[in-house]
C-alpha cells in the first residue's frame, strides 16, 4: 500500500470517527489540538485503525500517534514489517 | 426547616419528546385529541418477539439539538433527555450564565440508562473480544449520564442526580428537584425523567415477566388502562423535562408560570419485586403523604393523572388505593391515564406525566384515556374515558409507581399570587 493510499484511508477514518470535515484532516494536524480529539476519542481513533489495516498498536505506540502524520508513519512501517 | 422558611416553587418550562409528539405544543395537541402513538415496532426486528408493538418516537433527530460528534456519544436516552432539557429552557426562557450557573442544577431520572450501547458491545465483546469493546461504551451506558450530559450541554454546576427507581424514577427525579429548591440549594432544577428502552433484550426481558400486552394485532388498542379487556402495559420511549424555579427568582424575570408544585410523597410497598401490593397501601400511602405536604385535601383534587399502566394489577390497585385516600371524593375526581397514548416510558413516564399534570392545570384542559370501551367492574371511578375534558384544575397530582415497590405522588396547583 503506498503512503498516499494510507493517508486517504487515514484521512477518511480520522473524519468519520472524529465528526470532522476530511478537509481538515491534514497530514501536520494534531488529532489532540486541531481536530478536537479528547483521551477517548483517540482510544476509538486507534482501534479503527488497527482495524482498517489489521494491525496491532500497542498503547506505548499509541502515545507517540499525535498526528495524521505520525499515524500514516506509523501504519507504513508495520506494513512494511 | 420551619414551613415559613421554604420556598415557593413553579414550574416556568416544559420540554418533551414523545410517542405522541416531539415538543410539548405537539404532546399536548395529542395529549388533548387523544392520538395514539403505539405502532409496531421499527427499532429493531421483533419478529422472534412475543411483543412487537411499542410508543417509539418518530422521526427525532438528534441534530436539531446536538452537533454529530455530540449525538453519537450518547446513548438515545441521553439524547432525548439532552433534547428536552434544551425544549424546556428555550420554553422558560431560562439563561444559564457564570452569574447563576451554580445555582441552576438537574435531576433526571431514567429506569434503565444506556441500554442499546450495552446491547451492542457485548455482541462486539462475544465477536470480537474484550480489545474491541469501545471507550465510550461505559459513559453512553451509566444511567446518570442523562443527568450529567446535560449539565455539560447547558452548563448547570449546581447539584445534580439521577434517580433509577424504575417507573418511578421520573417523578422521584421532580419531587426531589422541587425539595432542593424548596429547601434552597438551587434558583432553578431541570427535572424529569426519560427512557430508550425499545431494545431486544429489555422487550425479551419484560415480555418474560409477563408485564407487556402481546396484542399485536392491534397495536392502536393495545394500551387500554381500566378496561377489562386490558393484559399488560405497552413500551413507550421519551423524555420529559420541568423547569422549577423558585418563585421570587421566576417573578424577577418575569417569567410565565405553568403551576406551583405543592407536594411530594414516596413510600415503598416492602412487598414483591414487580407486583404491587394487594390493596395499594403503599399508594395510598404515597398520595397521602404528598396531600399533606401540600396541605390540600383530597377534595381539593381536581385530576390525578394516573400511573395507570394497563396491566391487570396497576389498574385495579391504583383504583383501590385512589379509594382509600378519597373516600366517597373518589367519585368526583376526573382520572385519566395517559399512558393510553403514549404507552409507559419507563423512567421517563414521571417527565412527561408530570409535563401532562402542569399543562392541564395550566389550561383547565384533562386529557382523556382513550381506549377505555368497556371498563373493568374493578375499576368503577371517573377515568375521563376516550374524550378530554374541559373543567377547572386547581388541583392535580401524578402517581408514579416502579418495580421495587416505589411509589411516588406529586402535587401540582394553579399558581395564585
Amino acid at each position: 500500500m503506498s503512503q498516499e493510499e494510507i493517508y486517504e484511508k487515514v484521512k477518511k477514518i480520522v473524519a468519520d470517527q472524529l465528526s470532522v470535515d476530511p478537509a481538515e484532516v491534514k497530514p501536520e494536524a494534531s488529532f489532540a489540538n486541531d481536530l478536537g480529539a479528547d483521551s477517548l476519542d483517540t482510544v476509538e481513533l486507534v482501534m479503527a485503525l488497527e482495524e482498517e489495516f489489521d494491525i496491532e498498536i500497542p498503547d506505548e505506540a499509541a502515545e507517540g500517534i499525535a498526528t495524521v502524520q505520525a499515524a500514516v508513519d506509523y501504519i507504513k512501517d508495520k506494513a512494511a514489517a | 426547616m420551619t414551613s415559613s422558611e421554604l420556598k415557593r416553587v413553579v414550574v416556568t418550562g416544559l420540554g418533551a419528546l414523545t410517542p405522541i409528539g416531539n415538543t410539548l405544543s405537539e404532546y399536548w395537541q395529542g395529549l388533548i385529541s387523544g392520538r395514539n402513538g403505539i405502532a409496531e415496532i421499527t427499532l429493531f426486528d421483533a419478529s422472534k418477539h412475543d411483543c412487537r408493538i411499542a410508543g417509539e418516537v418518530k422521526g427525532f433527530d438528534p441534530h436539531v439539538y446536538l452537533d454529530r460528534k455530540e449525538a453519537k456519544r450518547m446513548d438515545r436516552f441521553a439524547q432525548f433527555a439532552v433534547s428536552a432539557s434544551k425544549q424546556a429552557l428555550a420554553d422558560a426562557e431560562f439563561v444559564i450564565n457564570d452569574l447563576n450557573a451554580e445555582q441552576v442544577g438537574v435531576v433526571i431520572g431514567t429506569g434503565i440508562g444506556g441500554l442499546k450501547v450495552m446491547e451492542e458491545q457485548q455482541e462486539i465483546y462475544l465477536n470480537r473480544g474484550p480489545d474491541r469493546c469501545s471507550p465510550f461504551m461505559v459513559p453512553m451506558m451509566i444511567a446518570n449520564m442523562a443527568a450529567g450530559l446535560t449539565a455539560i450541554h447547558v452548563g448547570a454546576k449546581g447539584p445534580n442526580n439521577c434517580t433509577v427507581t424504575a417507573c418511578a424514577a421520573g417523578s422521584n427525579a421532580i419531587g426531589d428537584a422541587f425539595r432542593l429548591v424548596q429547601r434552597g440549594y438551587a434558583q432553578a432544577m431541570i427535572c424529569g425523567g426519560t427512557e430508550a428502552a425499545v431494545t431486544p433484550l429489555s422487550v425479551a426481558g419484560f415480555a418474560a415477566c409477563k408485564a407487556l400486552s402481546t396484542r399485536n394485532d392491534d397495536p392502536a388498542k393495545a394500551c387500554r388502562p381500566f378496561d377489562i379487556g386490558r393484559n399488560g402495559f405497552v413500551m413507550g420511549e421519551g423524555s420529559g423535562v420541568l423547569i422549577l424555579e423558585e418563585l421570587e427568582h421566576a417573578l424577577s424575570r418575569g417569567a410565565k408560570i405553568y403551576a406551583e408544585i405543592i407536594g411530594y410523597g414516596m413510600t415503598c410497598d416492602a412487598y414483591h419485586i414487580t407486583s404491587p401490593v394487594p390493596g395499594g397501601e403503599g399508594a395510598a400511602r404515597a398520595m397521602q403523604l404528598a396531600l399533606k405536604d401540600a396541605g390540600v385535601t383530597p377534595e381539593q383534587v381536581s385530576y390525578i393523572n394516573a400511573h395507570g399502566t394497563s396491566t391487570p394489577a396497576n389498574d385495579s390497585t391504583e383504583t383501590a388505593a385512589i379509594k382509600t385516600v378519597f373516600g366517597a371524593a373518589a367519585y368526583q375526581v376526573a382520572i385519566s391515564s395517559t399512558k393510553s397514548m403514549t404507552g409507559h416510558l419507563l423512567g421517563g413516564s414521571g417527565g412527561i406525566e408530570g409535563v401532562a399534570a402542569a399543562m392541564a392545570v395550566a389550561n383547565d384542559q384533562i386529557p382523556p384515556t382513550i381506549n377505555l370501551e368497556n371498563p373493568d367492574p374493578a375499576c368503577d371511578l371517573d377515568y375521563v374515558p376516550n374524550q378530554s375534558r374541559q373543567q377547572p384544575v386547581e388541583v392535580a397530582i401524578s402517581n408514579s409507581f416502579g418495580f421495587g415497590g416505589h411509589n411516588v405522588t406529586l402535587v401540582f396547583r394553579k399558581y395564585r399570587p
